[in-house]
């Protein structure tokens, strides 16, 4: 009796903080159909994905949004889009190398000799070079709002991958019943809002779900083509993008499952032997 | 209790020891200690409080070699930890959960207090130094909580500093005093920080306090009685060596499971946006073992009574010795007494639960209900209230009435006797059923 009330007690206390629940309305965050790859105590990431979300990435996203907390040299670590046994440093990996190279924007920097304002090749150790030089600039050209860096964008929302595959694909018309939608903006079923003041006078109907995000939709059918052939219609490039960036926000994910694994099998095992010695240290005394 | 030292020094440098620093005495007698046998699994929770202290230190010693504590560069060096540095991302994801694994110990740690009256003389001053401990720890975590200065750290750090301001007289200059400026800000962080690396330590000190206090009366035990005879007890080691150790492992699956497979369960979304003074997130909520605490708070519409009466729920657990009239120690033999501490235990889930949730939000989905005054009766707020009321009656007219009118079922002669006998036959077996095990 007294274990299971504190055992509920414990549980309800524990999960409580987690169901914090929103006044907002919006499209309840769903992932594909045949689920994530790296969902679970056992899933992995798809590395063949995350190289296509990679590509979404720098096709697409990288336009606006800056990816500063993952280096290119990163992409080459364990469970990242291009890690290669072959190259346990990353940094000799040809295919980061390349891409490292190949980076659209150039680094600031600054000359040595001279002492002046530059602009050179990414080296591993780079970042993407940012879209933008900083955040005023960024605002400027975003008609006031800001791009989020991407790198825990993931981490940093509710439903996590789920909301971004869900946001991406989540543009529709705005409904009729909205009056004076605002200007340069985008109504979006997942998009967290509220749009009850922006309903007709008189209409007492319970507003639309979503909200108007600043964010054009981003992708179109095929508007990235994979080189494996691989379907590129929205939803799976959407698919792509949140895999790609559930990896930027969670780079160790592998590493700490199969850490997790042997150290599960290992307290399970040790708990066991404990219980035994337990057992038999209390074996001569009533209690 | 302890009795005279057994401990005989064996060879020439222990010999030589024991006349000038008896330290391996004084270990040998810790181990030695006569505990009761009767002490079931909730009784192991203080050693796995020990060990959740001891990997909080380890691991924030570690976290602190690597984290900036500066408003510019806390939240990158903390994504520096979980990405760049060897091993990182489990440190810090075990310093992170651990916070929580330490307050859900210590939260059955203190139920268990209560349910089998270990307060009660003369162990008043060991439960005064626990209530020390807690409230050093409560500090501790808030402060370590702030530390990776996203939204939530910096909001939650907002808005429980703002707490002190509404205390008349002394309030805006001891928030200005907390704060280090006039808001919060990056000299806030800082003294958070040298803070959050002190207490830990202040808590050690208590903890060793706690072990003292608790080493002059001995331990408590389920069924109350006090030690009677050396039969009644078992040498500390190896029994609870043992018997401790297999708990902790048992605790520690459970804290691998939060570690490894769902480290972010108990956090923050918001906690992962980098803290932003001119952004105030949607829903600033503490973390889960504030939630109480926090409905109680919000339950009163009234800042400066809600503090007040926020600062009452704590003050009430550390004069509980002097509010239980029962002269009973163990629940066990006190049937009424049992009901409403479980009651208790729901209150407090409950408080936990709309502590989470924004006061307006039904509790039964759907259900509409009329107005009472400023919330709907199917609200958090209502709950909350409810709940905050027993919570207080609890305390404080329940626990001192209960103790003068209940009639307490006959317990035991002594610790051997409901153990040794069928349990059927012993008085208040039946009771005593459930826990005698362990």
């Amino acid at each position: 009796m007294l274990r299971k009330f504190l055992a509920l007690a414990a549980l309800t206390c524990a999960f409580a903080g987690g169901q914090a629940l929103a006044a907002t309305t919006q499209e309840e965050p769903a992932g594909p159909a045949s689920g994530w790859s790296f969902s679970g105590p056992l899933g992995m990431y798809d590395q063949a994905q995350l190289q296509r979300g990679f590509k979404v990435y720098t096709e697409v996203c990288s336009q606006c949004h800056a990816l500063s907390l993952i280096s290119f040299g990163d992409l080459g670590a364990p469970g990242g889009p291009f890690y290669n046994p072959k190259y346990q440093n990353p940094n000799d990996n040809p295919v980061v190398k390349a891409v490292a190279l190949g980076w659209p924007r150039k680094v600031a920097d600054i000359d040595p000799d001279t002492g002046d304002a530059t602009h050179r090749d990414s080296t591993t150790a780079d970042a993407p070079a940012p879209p933008f030089p900083n955040e005023a600039a960024a605002r400027a050209s975003n008609g006031g709002a800001l791009p989020p860096d991407m790198s825990l964008l993931v981490a940093a929302r509710e439903g996590g991958p789920n909301y971004v595959y869900t946001v991406v694909q989540g543009y529709r018309p705005t409904p009729t019943r909205i009056q004076g939608a605002p200007a340069g903006k985008y109504y979006n079923i997942a998009y967290p809002g509220d749009l009850t003041s922006l309903l007709a006078k008189g209409d007492t109907q319970p507003a639309p779900i979503g909200g108007f995000i600043s964010m054009p939709p981003p992708l179109t059918d095929c508007k990235v083509k994979f080189d494996d052939g691989s379907p590129c219609d929205v939803k799976h490039e959407a698919a792509d993008i949140a895999a790609f960036l559930t990896w930027a926000s969670d780079p160790k994910m592998e590493e700490r499952k199969q850490t997790g694994l042997a150290v599960m099998a290992y307290l399970l095992v040790f708990s066991g032997l404990l219980y035994a010695s337990y057992r038999r240290v209390w074996r001569n005394v009533a209690h | 209790m302890s009795g005279p030292s057994t401990y005989e020094p064996k060879t020439a440098i222990e010999r030589w020891l024991d006349v000038r620093l008896p330290i391996i005495r004084f270990g040998a007698d810790l181990m030695d200690f006569p505990t009761p046998k009767n002490l079931n699994y909730w009784y192991t929770f203080g050693g796995i409080l020990a060990a959740c202290l001891g990997v909080q230190i380890v691991t924030g010693v570690i976290l602190g070699m690597h984290y900036v504590a500066s408003g510019d560069e806390a939240f990158n060096s903390v994504q520096h930890i979980m990405r760049d540095v060897n091993y990182g991302w489990l440190i810090r994801y075990i310093h992170a959960n651990g916070a929580s694994m330490f307050f859900v110990a210590v939260y059955i740690h203190m139920l268990r207090g209560i349910y089998y009256g270990s307060f009660k003389a003369p162990r008043e001053l060991l439960w005064l130094i626990g209530a020390a401990i807690y409230l050093v720890m409560m500090a501790t975590a808030f402060m370590g909580y702030v530390l990776p200065w996203g939204q939530m750290s910096f909001w939650g750090a907002k808005v429980i500093t703002n707490l002190f301001g509404a205390l008349p007289v002394i309030g805006p200059a001891l928030t200005s005093w907390l704060w280090g400026g006039f808001t919060v800000d990056a000299p806030t962080l800082n003294r958070f920080y040298s803070l959050h690396y002190l207490l830990p330590f202040v808590i050690a000190a208590l903890v060793a306090l706690h072990i003292w206090a608790l080493h002059v009366p001995g331990n408590s035990n389920p069924t109350g009685v006090n030690v009677k005879s050396k039969s009644d007890t078992v040498p500390f080691h190896p029994y609870y060596t043992v018997k401790d150790g297999f708990a902790i492992s048992v605790f520690l699956i459970m804290f691998a499971i939060f570690v490894f497979f769902m480290p972010e369960a108990l956090g923050h979304v918001d906690n992962s946006v980098p803290a932003n003074p001119l952004a105030t997130p949607a829903h600033i909520v503490p973390e889960w073992y504030f939630l109480p605490y926090y409905a109680i708070l919000r339950a009163i519409p009234d800042k400066l009574t809600g503090v007040l009466a926020m600062g009452t729920a704590i003050l009430c657990i550390f004069i509980l010795p002097w509010l239980d009239t029962s002269r009973v120690r163990s629940m066990r033999y006190r049937p009424q007494a049992k009901t409403y501490f479980f009651i208790f235990i729901v209150a407090c889930a409950f408080l936990g639960y709309c502590g989470a949730h924004e006061p307006d939000d039904q509790i039964i989905p759907g259900l509409a209900t009329f107005q009472l005054g400023d919330y709907a009766v199917n609200s958090s707020a209502w709950l909350s209230r409810i709940a905050a009321v027993y919570y207080f009656a609890y305390f404080l007219l329940i626990t001192p009435l209960l103790g003068l009118r209940e009639t307490p079922l006959p317990a035991p002669e002594s610790i051997s006797s409901p153990v040794l006998s069928h349990p059927a036959a012993a008085p208040g077996g039946a009771a005593a059923a459930p826990e005698k095990k362990g």
